[in-house]
């Protein structure tokens, strides 16, 4: 029977590829034609979507993008052989976006079938596990320090190092706590990679609680993500079945076991310690620190809290080893970043890189820039909370160090371009309304000070008195910066004066009417 | 998720595909992708908050499951939670009040989740939003006067690259237009 695959990640559902496959089903039945059709995650080439993959004997055939009115006339041209069509695109892997990428994290993503086990080892799942069951816990870590593997939920902590510090800190229970709030705008990965293999965060959540001594787990998503909470929830009912799961490891009679929590649409939930509060079932306010959750985390227990992403690279960094892993990327970002490519963009995406790669490579040459075709603008990078940065200075690397250099950060790695119609005074103003919507309110400099932002914001729009303004833009900045108990308060500044240094002509809201006249 | 097809089966299959399934005791209810909402009722609201409070932290598994249920977290349902979970009533309100999610109002029979971040920002999605909102006459979190249609503002819902986006009662749909929200609302109003 002919194997056809379509993916139904959220955001090929999202442009229509639920409809082609229902229209493939009909069109079949009404041939008579038997067909397989498998329901797989994304490959992240989402302006090829909705595409279909027809197995044949010289490989997977894509064709793409789909319109309802395509389906008829890709059974006429024969495309379940593999044949010609206006929208046959060949294999994937050669397509130049992702031919020229380093899939090592999303590896599988977009190939296997979720939720079946066989596909997962069939494409290497489950080697790293093995692997730690074999070793130490010291020696496990020990792996992932040598890896280099730094956070990628933002912060860019060595994820060696934290879970050194649970494996030796001393409890009755200790706990792994998978980090899947992604609440920035501009970023999917970790949604992605829960929809499309989320046996590879399954078996890295694993490794982890073989590795510090830690019997269970949470995934704690967010609730804008019912997809990936449904496609989690199930692969972790799969993986207890096939005894991936439960009070004996693949049989190593080493207990671990996993439960998926839902967010409920506070970004603050993102914040870890925020995070585990709500696990506990509180309010999502944000802990001071220390005592740091690794040592007194959930239920005042030791804990690790990883990124969707951290942990999903450790199954790599097991199979193939750490030097393999740290032997990719450029000064102390080690290994690949998966960069989320969005907004005005012609071609965005998932693209899995090396650290290191430009921006303007990322945008000009993957991106194709901008959707609309105007010219490039801005791009934020990092989320909410990450800095605007004009067209000119593309040519910064996408590495941790460099970013903050330039008084940016890399975030989670996703980058949303703008092109010559956004206006960055409104989107300063917007980096305070979102704040003010989203501070979890424990301290004054975040939560009065983003109210005062978007009052300061919105006289410098109207033109009022702005030099005054202006010094008590930069005060208020300051003042979030310094005394913030968390990044939320503590970084708004660095989308509202990135946006002033770079743009300063979009705050310049004076009367034109003399230059007009001239 | 593999089916050798017939297409009937295939398509019952697809539908359900993304519908939870009958919960297990370690599967709690999803947010929100079904709108055949129940009337409030204390006992059904005992029975299920009964259910899900043996969980570790077991406030959002309760309040997600009621929500799921009802439409919106009934103030009655605050004693029983705090009864529950031996928590003050004060404790439960402040939960409640804290996420976004949770609505103290009922919805109406369908739920629009407009995104607000700036992804969907970079490609107009503020002017499609206000947009249709003024079409509807209501503001971010109202219901439309025909109990048809609830618009709900969220910052992001990692559909960034084919923006500006939505879920319509849990249905993911990109590159938002005009017209396209047209046909939600004209659905949304269909009897
Ligand atoms: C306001 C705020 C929001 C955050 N949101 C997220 C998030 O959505 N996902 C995430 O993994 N980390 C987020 N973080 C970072 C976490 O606090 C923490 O550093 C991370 O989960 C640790 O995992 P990692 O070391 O694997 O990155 C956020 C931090 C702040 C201050
Ligand atoms: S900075 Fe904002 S979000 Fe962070 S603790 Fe203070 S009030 Fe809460
Ligand atoms: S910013 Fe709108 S979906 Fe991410």
């Amino acid at each position: 029977m002919t194997k056809v695959l379509i993916s139904t990640d959220a955001m090929s559902l999202a442009l229509g590829s639920r409809r082609i496959c229902a229209l493939l089903a009909e069109e079949a039945f009404r041939r008579g034609l038997a067909l397989d059709i498998v329901m797989i995650g994304s490959r992240g080439l989402f302006w090829l979507e909705p595409l279909v993959e027809v197995e044949t004997s010289s490989g997977r055939v894509a064709y793409g993008p789909l319109k309802p009115s395509d389906v008829g006339g890709l059974f006429e041209a024969g495309f379940l052989e593999g044949k010609d069509h206006p929208l046959r695109l060949g294999l994937l892997k050669d397509q130049p976006y992702l031919a020229r990428q380093t899939r090592l994290t999303f590896a599988r993503c977009g190939i296997v079938d979720p939720l079946s086990i066989e596909d997962y080892r069939t494409y290497g799942g489950y080697v790293g596990l093995e692997r730690a069951l074999g070793s130490q816990p010291q020696e496990v870590v020990d792996e992932v320090k040598l890896s280099g593997l730094r956070g990628r939920g933002g912060a860019g902590f060595p994820t060696g190092i934290k879970w050194d510090t649970v494996l030796h800190a001393e409890a009755d229970q200790k706990y792994i706590v998978c980090n899947a709030d992604e609440g920035d705008s501009g970023t999917f990965a970790d949604r992605m990679l829960m929809e499309g293999d989320p046996f590879t965060l399954i078996e890295g959540m694993t490794i982890a609680g073989l590795a510090v001594g830690a019997t269970k787990g949470f995934i704690y998503i967010r609730s804008e993500y019912p997809h990936a909470y449904h496609t989690m929830s199930k692969a972790i009912e799969v993986a207890s079945n096939a005894g991936y799961l439960g009070s004996s490891v693949m049989g190593s009679v080493r207990a671990f076991t996993l439960e998926t929590r839902l967010g409920a649409g506070a970004y603050i939930c993102g914040e870890e310690t925020s995070l585990l509060e709500s696990l506990e079932g509180k309010r999502g306010m944000v802990r001071a620190k220390p005592p740091l959750p690794a040592l007194k985390g959930l239920f005042g227990r030791p804990t690790v809290v990883n990124n969707v992403l951290s942990l999903a690279t450790v199954p790599w960094i097991l199979a193939n080893g750490g030097q393999a892993y740290a032997d990719f990327g450029m000064g102390r970002s080690r290994g690949t970043l998966p960069i989320q490519l969005a907004g005005n963009v012609r071609r965005g995406g998932l693209i899995e890189l090396a650290f290191g790669t430009t921006l303007r490579d990322i945008i000009e040459d993957f991106g194709g820039g901008t959707a609309t075709g105007r010219p490039v603008k801005a791009v934020q990078i990092g989320g909410p909370l990450g800095a605007y940065f004009p067209a000119s200075m593309l040519d910064i690397p996408l590495d941790y160090e460099a970013l903050a250099a330039a008084k940016g950060m890399l975030g989670h790695g996703g980058i949303v371009v703008f092109d010559d119609s956004v206006d960055l005074s409104r989107q300063a103003r917007f980096a305070f309304e979102f704040c003010a919507a989203e501070s979890c309110g424990k301290c004054t400099p975040c939560r009065v000070g983003a109210v005062r932002g978007v009052e300061v914001m919105d006289r410098i729009i109207a033109g009022i008195e702005p030099q005054k303004n202006f010094d008590v833009l930069e005060d208020l900045c300051t003042l979030m910066t310094d005394a913030s108990l968390c990044a939320m308060g503590g970084l708004t500044p660095l989308p509202v004066m990135s946006a002033l240094t770079h743009f300063p002509e979009d705050f310049d809201k004076s009367p034109r009417v003399a230059a007009a006249a001239e | 998720m593999s089916v050798a097809i017939l297409a009937a089966e295939f398509l019952t299959r697809m539908a359900q595909n993304l519908q939870p399934d009958q919960p297990s005791a370690s599967e709690q209810y999803l947010g929100e992708d079904m709108t055949t909402y129940i009337q409030w009722n204390n006992d059904r609201a005992r029975e299920i908050i009964a259910a899900h409070a043996l969980f570790d932290g077991a406030a959002l598994p309760i309040l997600h499951a009621l929500q799921f249920e009802f439409g919106f977290i009934h103030e009655e349902a605050i004693p029983l939670i705090a009864d529950a979970l031996n928590l003050s009533r004060a404790e439960v309100h402040g939960i409640v009040t804290f996420y976004h999610d949770f609505r103290r109002d009922p919805a109406g029979r369908h739920v629009l989740k407009l995104c607000r971040a700036e992804a969907c920002q970079s490609m107009n999605g503020t002017g499609v939003a206000q947009d249709l909102l003024a079409t509807l006459g209501i503001s971010w979190g109202e219901t439309t006067p025909d109990g048809s249609l609830t618009v709900e503002g969220v910052y992001c819902l990692g559909l960034c690259a084919c923006a500006p986006s939505a879920l319509y009662d849990g249905e993911p749909i990109g590159r938002l237009t005009l017209d396209t929200l047209a046909d939600v609302v004209r659905e949304a109003r269909a009897p």
